[in-house]
């Protein structure tokens, strides 16, 4: 799996509320099983013209916000559909981070496994650093520190956040979460016997 | 900290499946059921084979064709609109084969969508952890287990290893009090919740829905209530089991038999939330004066009772949520102050796992018996499942439909979401499923979302209408 332990780089506002997986990618572009492919369709209904040429007034079509690492948004962003090719795409494009004040359930985990931080800010604090983008046209490079979970800008600005500690440590040094688990099979087994004792019903199929 | 008190149903089935605390948030726990479908089922299968594993307890696994493969009569086994189908059809089906998992395949008189198959057969049941990878996987919750919605490298490793890490969420209940009038339904009920607390409201929780009007729902019901937690952002929404549920379960294919049942009920029962439990959160609804609901924007939380008119977006301070108002009164050309009810429409459509079973189909059939879908309207219906569309022919509910002017497809998601059938371009439908997301159900496509009573009463006047006036 894909580590991350900090990125620095262009962040894009993009302040909408509730921006859903179908946004992220349409249904239509989640074809095929490959784990790539997807990030040529982020944002597809908003990023293209119905002839399919970029959209000039998208956010991600303008530079400098077209090299973005950092995505700005409100509040319940992922949220509705489990699909994790939104998280695929997102990276494809170039996101290490994304920053809103809350986020859909899954897709949060979903970030996690596809070497993105997802980060929940107050939205006072996500406004500051819109502040600081659109007051540089975009120049002011904001700062994601999962080690030392942390958001940081140019001018000084400075807002901790929290991570959950299993799934950050995994995003950290990469892990492959299988292996980890596996590597706990005893307990596993030991958990199953007295469970199945208990509750033969679930695994008596 | 919570005073030492009663413990939630939540809480009593999640440590149940606890095999180790991996922090102070997340835990390992053991899942009873995955269910895979060819969308993003396939994308696990197919990661798992690339990684060289297996499944470690394919008795456990279950995959079911329903995404994608096409709702048309005389299907063949992998005709899909959308492009990519066959494909990844043929790949759940390969490797559903290979591994020996329970595969229920597009010809099985046992197909159909996910979370309507997984109750109907038993293959949920009350205290499981049940996931698949799809959001919609609460619907689940119905029959009293523990079931949400997964990525599919989530679902890999629960192949892998028959576990899942979790954060543990906080719990709310929601009290449904009181008793529905005649034309209301499960699905105006959590229309009117997701009103009432926003998209946003069930991040981070675990919903029980209880009270009067939830015990009185039939298991359908239930099923629909479920079915749209996650349109509040909530991944766990559930109805503790109670008799109706034994009695909903008693029999399915791979509900426990004979000494094993009795066994299984009684321990079911233990798990309701003692009487003096304490939730994070605590909402009320009262459903004596419920209203049909339908939505008029371009999130679930954009709704209204059938009689009101669309909303001016007028938030004093939140800049954020006026836009997202505005973003909906121009998405779905309307405009504020205007009623709901009488805009006209294109398309009926009633399908999806949130509203195709069986009593949805009844509900409409009511409304739709002796009379005709209006000129100019497209109205499809595609059952719930296989099972669902047998049951309502024996019942004459199909011809029904066909009398009245509707399309009467074969079990599968259809047109709840678009994957390249582009039908309803730019057209207005009033729809039974789940999400009215911008495009969701084709390219600029208006949705609004409605019960199967007010969308076969708005087929029959061509606008949207209360169906409580033609009953």
């Amino acid at each position: 799996m894909e580590a991350l332990q900090r990125v620095s780089g262009v962040a894009a506002p993009f302040m909408r509320i509730n921006i859903d997986t179908d946004q992220i990618i349409p249904a239509l572009f989640l074809g095929g099983t490959d784990a790539k492919g997807y990030g040529a369709h982020l944002f597809h209904g908003w990023r293209f013209l119905a002839d399919g040429t970029p959209n000039p007034e998208f956010i991600l079509n303008q530079a400098p916000f077209d090299q973005s690492e950092v995505l700005l948004a409100d509040r319940n962003f992922g949220c509705g559909s489990s699909r994790e090719r939104a998280p695929k795409a997102l990276r494809e494009f170039g996101f290490r981070a994304v920053i809103a004040p809350s986020f859909g359930g899954i897709f949060f985990n979903n970030c996690y496994r596809n070497g993105i931080v997802p980060v929940e800010l107050p939205i006072e604090q996500i406004k500051e650093l819109v502040s600081e983008v659109e007051a540089s046209s975009g120049q002011a490079k904001i700062t994601v520190d999962l080690e030392a979970l942390c958001v940081s800008t140019g001018s000084g600005k400075r807002f901790s956040f929290t991570a959950p500690p299993a799934l950050r440590e995994m995003l950290l040094k990469g892990l492959d979460e299988i292996s980890l688990t596996l590597s706990k099979s005893e307990s596993i087994e030991q958990f199953r016997t007295s469970d199945r004792a208990k509750r033969p019903w679930a695994y008596s199929v | 900290m919570k005073p030492s008190t009663g413990t939630t149903f939540f809480d009593k089935v999640w440590r149940d499946h606890v095999i180790s605390k991996l922090d102070e948030e997340s835990d390992l726990i053991q899942v009873d059921r995955l269910v895979l479908h060819e969308l993003s089922g396939s994308q696990a299968l197919r990661a798992l084979e690339e990684a060289g594993r297996k499944p470690i307890s394919r008795g456990q696994v279950f995959t079911v064709i329903e995404h994608l493969i096409s709702t048309q009569p005389g299907r063949g086994p992998c005709d899909s609109v959308s492009s990519s189908g066959p494909a990844m059809i043929q790949t759940t089906r390969d490797a559903s084969k290979k591994y020996g998992l329970h595969f229920i395949d597009y010809d099985d008189p046992r197909q159909g969508i996910a979370h309507v198959v997984a109750p109907e057969l038993g293959i949920a049941f009350p205290g499981a952890t049940l996931v698949c990878c799809d959001s919609h996987t609460s619907t689940i919750g119905g029959v009293g287990a523990l079931a949400w919605g997964i990525g599919a490298s989530e679902a890999e490793h629960v192949l892998a290893t028959q576990t899942l890490a979790q954060a543990k969420p906080k719990t709310m209940r929601v009290n449904f009090e009181g008793a529905l009038r005649p034309g209301v339904f499960a699905k105006d009920m959590i229309l009117a919740l997701i009103g009432k607390i926003g998209a946003q409201g069930g991040i981070g929780y675990a919903t029980e829905y209880a009270g009067s009007a939830v015990r009185d729902l039939p298991i359908d019901g239930r099923l629909t209530l479920c079915n749209m937690s996650i349109e509040f952002s909530c991944k766990y929404g559930f109805v503790a089991p109670d008799d109706k549920t034994f009695e909903y379960l008693k029999g399915a294919e791979f509900s426990p038999k004979g000494d094993a049942w009795v066994k299984a009920t009684d321990y079911w029962r233990t798990l309701k939330t003692d009487d003096d439990a304490v939730f994070d959160k605590e909402i009320t609804i009262d459903c004596d004066v419920l209203e049909p609901q339908v939505t008029w924007g371009i999130s679930p939380q954009q709704v209204g009772s059938i009689g009101a008119t669309v909303p001016k977006p007028s938030h004093a301070v939140d800049k954020e949520a006026n836009a997202l108002g505005e973003r909906a009164l121009t998405y779905m050309k309307l405009h504020a102050d205007e009623p709901i009810r009488g805009t006209p429409i294109d398309v009926a459509y009633i399908g999806s796992c949130t509203n195709a079973r069986l009593t949805d189909l009844r509900a409409a059939a009511q409304i739709l018996k002796g009379r005709k879908v209006k000129a100019g309207i497209q109205a499809i219906c595609v059952p719930g499942s296989t099972p669902v569309k047998h049951a309502a022919e024996a019942e004459g509910i199909d011809k029904i439909f066909k009398d009245a002017g509707f399309e009467w497809h074969e079990s599968a998601c259809g047109f709840c979401g678009h994957i390249g059938d582009n039908r309803f371009a730019d057209l207005r439908v009033i729809s039974t499923t789940n999400r009215n997301f911008e495009s969701r159900q084709g390219p600029k496509t208006r949705t609004h979302l409605a019960s199967p009573a007010t969308v076969a009463a708005s087929a029959i006047m061509g606008c949207i209408a209360d169906a409580r006036e033609l009953s």
